[in-house]
């Protein structure tokens, strides 16, 4: 059964309620009728000091309800906006990363609709004068390379925070509103509909994150929400260049639901479309629990939104001084980046798309490196051993016990051959938290490498001389045999021994 | 220009104002006068003028991204028509 089909049986409440038969379509066969179209929005916080508008801390997280608040984001009658600078360089930082041009002239709208988490009545936004457009954004896909128009990227600000019937008190017959999200800078990144399939969708978000965190605007969230997407999805017959009806999807928190609720939408219209049937223009939200996307009637009749500019904002002239300045300060791009890791220290286009993933795995991979540390060697250890203790612990290498510099100090003694890559390995698990010097632990416990040859060889002659029936059947032609006897070596040494000079030394011996 | 009374009651709708007939029918011709006197200036000839938003004149009006003050909980809720705890009260919401 396909994915979408899993999800589609779970789904239903309300919509009418599909199950799946043999006879229905799978999203395989769905996509190859169906062309889907899908175009991405999306809201990324602005990591800046101070609201988009007043003084209060664009830091709500963790804040009691209500404490980060004041006449301006409360939106109580008399106050004045007065938009922060910042805001406005970290957006057009971000339109420039994503190849955008900067009109030297744009302002800000007033977006009206009710709604309890607005306490203004209508949200100061950017309608027909954005700060950037034209865009674009290319990744790849599948081996294939995938162009994603940036229609806009434009400034506003957050809403505040609702918490529903039910979250707070079991008998709750009313929603409770905290406004210390309220006014938070909130950049809308509006991409083309040049998506075609939910892991272009995925992927794009990936990219489009990634570039977010390293030029420092946002710090991609998807959780709290500091990063939020919503999707434009129809279908269309392979070939059409129109458009067909668009259903916008919310509510999706992580890569995975992205990819899941576009699975389950292409499915679900689809299906539709093959039986006739129309296909709503209509909010869904994706309910993770279901596997479904829901119709959000309670949305619909928000779209008419009488946009007009806003008069308590003069508009801004950004002369191309200014731009200029701000893309001087654009930081090394993470595709530029992997591009220069691979030129400069020679590592394959995977690891070095895996190392500049996330921006503080490339800077700990470039901190190994101008600590001594072989490129290749500071590439594994960051993606193989780090990355999984990191993940299973929950703190990244920076904030360890061990830290950066005491990785280059334990991969330094594998790679002079002072203690071997199974004595590293469990050095590495023991302080990873707790911390601690490795050169001195492996002095202390006396873990360092039997690299002693005379050593070596007595220990070799004494195993082989133990175990005479493994050496019968090497001798015999059973290469398995010579582990066995590599085994016993590795033993005595409690480990310390270099497993491949022991082999060496073994056929060696063991030579007709 | 006449203004129909279907969109009298959807900008009523948008609004959230519920109207009596009466009052659409009332409100329905006074914002039609409104409406024939921005027709009128419509006939200006502005093919001279640059169009803008505002003309105060002040461009990049914007401050630094400086923390200030905030309200003390009890003041930012003072006005709540209602309140629970440390939130607003509305009636209840369904997404
Ligand atoms: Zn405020």
């Amino acid at each position: 059964m396909a994915h979408g089909d899993a999800a589609l049986a779970a789904g239903g409440d309300g919509d009418a309620v599909m199950t799946v038969t043999s006879a229905v379509s799978t999203l395989d066969q769905v996509m190859q009728r169906w062309e889907p179209v899908i175009g991405l929005e999306v809201h990324g916080q602005l990591l800046t000091q101070s609201k988009m508008f007043c003084g209060c801390s664009a830091d709500y997280i963790g804040s009691p309800p209500n404490s980060n608040t004041c006449p301006v984001c409360l939106g109580l009658p008399g106050v004045l906006p007065v938009m922060n600078r910042v805001a406005v360089e970290y957006t057009v930082r971000s339109a420039l990363a994503l190849n955008c041009e900067i009109p030297e002239h744009s302002k800000f709208d007033r977006k009206n609709y009710f709604y309890p988490d607005l306490p203004k009545g209508y949200q100061i936004s950017q309608w027909d004068m954005p700060l950037s457009l034209n865009g674009h954004l290319t990744f790849t896909v599948d081996g294939e390379e995938v162009r994603c128009g940036i229609t806009r990227v434009h400034l506003e600000e957050d809403t505040g925070t609702l918490q529903h019937a039910g979250d707070i008190l079991q008998q709750a017959r009313s929603s409770v509103v905290d406004l210390n999200r309220a006014g938070v800078p909130l950049m809308e990144i509006v991409g083309e509909p040049d998506l075609r399939t939910p892991a272009q969708a995925r992927e794009y978000l990936v990219r489009l994150r990634q570039i977010l965190v390293y030029i420092g605007v946002n710090d991609g969230n998807l959780e709290q929400g500091s990063f939020r997407c919503d999707a434009n999805i129809s279908l269309r017959k392979h070939g059409d260049t129109g458009l067909g009806v668009k259903v916008e999807v919310k509510n999706m928190n992580s890569f995975r639901a992205v990819h899941r609720a576009l699975e389950y939408e292409i499915v679900r219209q689809g299906r539709l479309l093959d039986q006739g049937q129309t296909i709503a223009q209509e909010t869904r939200g994706w309910v993770e629990a279901k596997g479904a996307t829901i119709s959000q009637r309670s949305k619909e009749y928000a779209h008419d939104y009488r946009y007009f500019p806003e008069p308590d904002l003069p508009p801004l002239h950004l002369s191309a001084a200014f731009v200029d300045r701000v893309r001087a300060g654009l930081p090394e791009l993470p595709q530029q980046l992997a591009e220069r890791l691979q030129r400069e220290h020679g590592l394959s286009a995977y690891d070095a798309a895996t190392i500049t993933a996330e921006r503080e795995d490339a800077r700990a991979f470039e901190a190994l490196v101008a600590a001594g540390v072989p490129a290749k060697a500071a590439a594994n250890w960051l993606m193989g051993e780090v990355a999984r203790l990191a993940r299973e612990t929950r703190i990244p290498l920076p904030g360890s016990g061990l830290g950066l510099d005491g990785l280059a100090s334990l991969v330094k003694l594998v790679e002079t051959g002072t203690i071997n890559g199974s004595t590293a390995k469990e050095l590495l698990e023991e302080l990873y938290l707790a911390g601690g010097d490795p050169a001195a632990v492996v002095r202390e416990r006396g873990l360092g490498q039997v690299s002693d040859q005379a050593e070596l060889e007595r220990l070799v002659d004494a195993v082989i001389a133990e175990n005479p029936a493994a050496v019968a059947d090497f001798r015999g032609g059973k290469e398995q045999a010579l582990q066995r006897l590599v085994g016993g070596v590795m033993k005595a040494t409690r480990g310390r021994a270099d497993a491949r000079v022991v082999t060496g030394l073994l056929r060696e011996r063991l030579a007709p | 220009m006449t203004l129909a009374r279907d969109q009298v009651t959807h900008v009523a709708m948008l609004a959230r104002l519920g109207l009596s007939d009466e009052e659409v029918e009332r409100y329905r011709q006074q914002l039609d006068a409104i409406l024939a006197h921005v027709d009128r200036l419509q006939q200006v000839d502005t093919s001279q003028v640059a169009e803008t938003a505002q003309i105060g004149g002040l461009v990049n009006a914007w401050r630094e991204d400086v923390r200030g003050e905030c309200l003390p909980v009890e003041k930012a809720l003072a006005n709540a028509p209602k309140r629970r705890r440390d939130h607003f009260e509305v009636g209840a919401i369904q997404e």
